[in-house]
């Protein structure tokens, strides 16, 4: 018997939403607890920005640009080499509850696997797991999340935000106290809400292992990532009117601009309204009408999910512990991406490469009786090193497909082997508007370089010292001053970014 | 707000082969991922996915000299449609097909953008499946002219 996996995972959640991130708006004490006992990375970033590209780096152990889903609407192919699939080679268990989002969810036709499998009452196997048991973020749908709610609660379904409005774009239909964009007042019952849904189906399938068994199973939660439609009955927990302006939200209007202005044109361009250059953003909204009140409520109904997230947890924790697995189970806890959440002005994401959705919260509390050492890592990590890290918690030899290094247990374990660096990249394409940009992340600094797209000329960039300006407020890329620096992490970024895969797989969808 | 997608495949088959099973509105199903099976009466083809979901259709275009063939989607949710496959012949025994999609909303312009670049692959790999079989003229085709 060897150790087990609990591999959780949330959709687009910042890393100072937790407390032990000194966080301070949700209660999170479960995580805080798992965080106190093992290892709490403060410089973990994902490889892309948006959920597709990046889940199958997390499923792949690998950058973007190799495993193919350089977009959103990309699908991941379905024979691209996963760790779930080495687990269950190795005699592990498998199971993947909640959202994949591996393939494209808009899918009129029907062609992929994901979407098929709660239509036929299927549940998987399926990129390696065993069990593949599917939940977005909706009600409505084609997973099993959604036929669920069909046969147990029909009424439940008009309940939530329509996620997309009639012309199939992401809806920027405002609710709530303040109208705020993607805040709800949903009647669904706790019980009957996705996140409850996705603690029950993984309890349940834990339940039906024998206890001798190894698994490895992936939670992943579909919130915080907007809508922001929490149960209404659990919205009281953060009154919005307390809330405090994120850090990140540059309060006076011109200074805000300015700030805007200083990054390379797409910014400005998204702000005021005149380009929005990614699906993942409500095509009818202005950033530039974002009001303050909107943002504390924003975030106040993010902290509500985070909050029942933390809950969900707290019950899954529970059921291992009451089967006695505690002492040999590893708990790794992370998300996707971020969320701007107000910074600059701005809600959701997009390409744009700063801590708001770089900047991620990791935790591993590695099996206790593995007798590892509580500790915080400086050191930049990224999603890609999870894949190796679940390899060598199973006792398996790190693939050589798989890109990234399994995780280090304090810095200088990740100084002896060299965790210099974290790369992260955004390239998209839709209806004449492309964006191509390259990040490296190493030695405080942060520097992004963009390539000939429509909206930038390939000359343009951003660049960051972290500890100085922790905002990323002040863009230094045309500094002279600054012109070595910027030079050399351009340099290394080149010198360690994988070459893209080419042909360039399809985008199949919009999402 | 409108938008449009065009994708487009060189096949090593005569265009007038190609033209025989790409410009026959009743065998769109043989080669289109998640279309079960497509019924023409006049100008109007229902076609129906896997899932059984039926999809009205208005043939615009079925030009057998150019060979271009196109048609719109008349549900109500598209306040504009309409799909164009050609067959460009290369005079080298090969061809080039292109399937083209316009949509407002634009959205579906890239969901069904995803499905045409689908019957393209499975168009040229019938096609080139061998040529020596004849597939130009599929007696599986449960279309109704």
């Amino acid at each position: 018997m060897g150790r087990k996996i609990l591999f959780i995972t949330t959709d687009q959640q910042r890393y100072d939403t937790l407390g032990c991130n000194g966080g301070a708006l949700s209660r999170t004490p479960v995580i805080d607890q798992v965080a106190a006992t093992g290892v709490r990375y403060e410089r973990a970033h994902p490889q892309s920005v948006v959920c597709m590209p990046s889940r199958s780096t997390i499923i792949t152990g690998q950058y973007p640009s190799t495993h193919g889903v350089w977009m959103n609407g990309v699908p991941l192919p379905e024979d691209a080499p996963s760790v779930a699939a080495v687990l269950h080679e190795a005699g592990y268990r498998t199971a993947i509850i909640g959202k994949p989002h591996f393939e494209p969810f808009l899918d009129v036709f029907g062609r992929f696997p994901e979407n098929g499998f709660a239509r036929n009452n299927n549940f998987g196997p399926h990129r390696g797991f065993e069990h593949f048991e599917s939940a977005t973020h909706s009600g409505a749908g084609q997973l099993h999340y959604a036929r669920w709610l069909q046969a147990n609660h029909p009424e439940a379904i008009g309940m939530f935000y329509p996620v997309l409005d009639g012309s199939l774009e992401v809806n920027a239909l405002g609710g709530g106290e303040t109208g705020a964009p993607q805040v709800w007042d949903s009647a669904i019952p706790r019980d009957w809400y996705h996140t409850d849904w996705v603690a029950d189906r993984t309890i349940s399938w834990l339940d039906s292992l024998d206890v001798q068994d190894d698994w490895f199973c992936w939670m992943s939660f579909p919130d915080p990532h907007h809508p922001w439609d929490p149960p209404q009955s659990e919205v009281g927990r953060v009154d919005w009117r307390d809330v405090p302006l994120p850090d990140g939200y540059i309060t006076d209007q011109a200074q805000r601009e300015a700030v805007l202005d200083a990054k390379p044109r797409h910014w400005r361009a998204w702000y005021d309204g005149r380009v929005v250059s990614n699906y993942e953003a409500p095509l009818d909204w202005v950033p530039a009408t974002l009001t303050p009140d909107q943002i504390r409520e924003v975030n106040a109904r993010n902290a509500v999910e985070v909050e029942l997230i933390d809950e969900a947890l707290g019950r899954v924790l529970a059921a291992i512990a009451a089967r006695g697995w505690t002492d040999d189970v590893d708990i790794v806890f992370t998300t996707d991406h971020g969320e701007l959440q107000g910074d600059f002005g701005l809600l959701f994401k997009g390409p744009y490469h700063v801590d708001g959705l770089m900047r991620l919260p990791l935790i591993w509390r590695p099996a206790p009786s593995s007798g590892t050492t509580p500790a915080a890592v400086t050191r930049p990590v990224g999603l890609v090193d999870l894949a190796p890290t679940f390899c060598i918690i199973a006792g398996l030899p790190v693939p050589s497909w798989m890109e990234g290094k399994p995780l280090p247990i304090d810095d200088a374990d990740a100084s002896t082997r060299g965790f210099e660096r974290v790369l992260t990249e955004w390239d998209s394409e839709l209806f004449g508007i492309g964006v191509h940009l390259r990040t490296i992340t190493r030695d405080g600094w942060v520097c992004s370089t963009y390539q000939p797209g429509s909206a930038h000329d390939g000359t343009e960039g951003e660049l960051y010292h972290l500890t100085e300006d922790p905002l990323q407020h002040v863009n230094l890329w045309g500094d002279p001053a600054h012109a070595a620096t910027r030079s050399d992490l351009v340099a290394d970024l080149w010198d360690h970014q994988p070459a893209m895969r080419s042909p360039l797989p399809r985008v199949e969808a919009p999402v | 707000m409108y938008g449009t997608i065009r994708h487009e495949i060189r096949i090593n088959r005569s265009a007038a082969d190609v033209w025989t099973l790409a410009g026959d509105p009743t065998r769109l199903h043989e080669f289109f991922p998640g279309i079960a099976s497509c019924q023409v009466e006049g100008s109007t083809r229902v076609i129906v996915m896997e899932s059984g979901m039926p999809m009205p259709e208005e043939i615009l275009v079925c030009d057998n000299t150019q060979r271009r063939f196109q048609y719109r989607i008349t549900v109500p949710m598209f306040k504009h449609h309409r799909g164009t496959i050609d067959v460009i012949d290369l005079h080298d025994d090969t061809c080039l097909v292109v399937y083209s999609t316009e949509a407002d909303p634009r959205t579906m312009a890239l969901v069904i953008g995803g499905g045409t670049a689908g019957a393209l692959d499975e168009l040229k790999r019938l096609m080139e499946l061998d040529t020596t079989n004849d597939t130009t003229n599929d007696t599986t085709n449960e279309g109704t002219h």
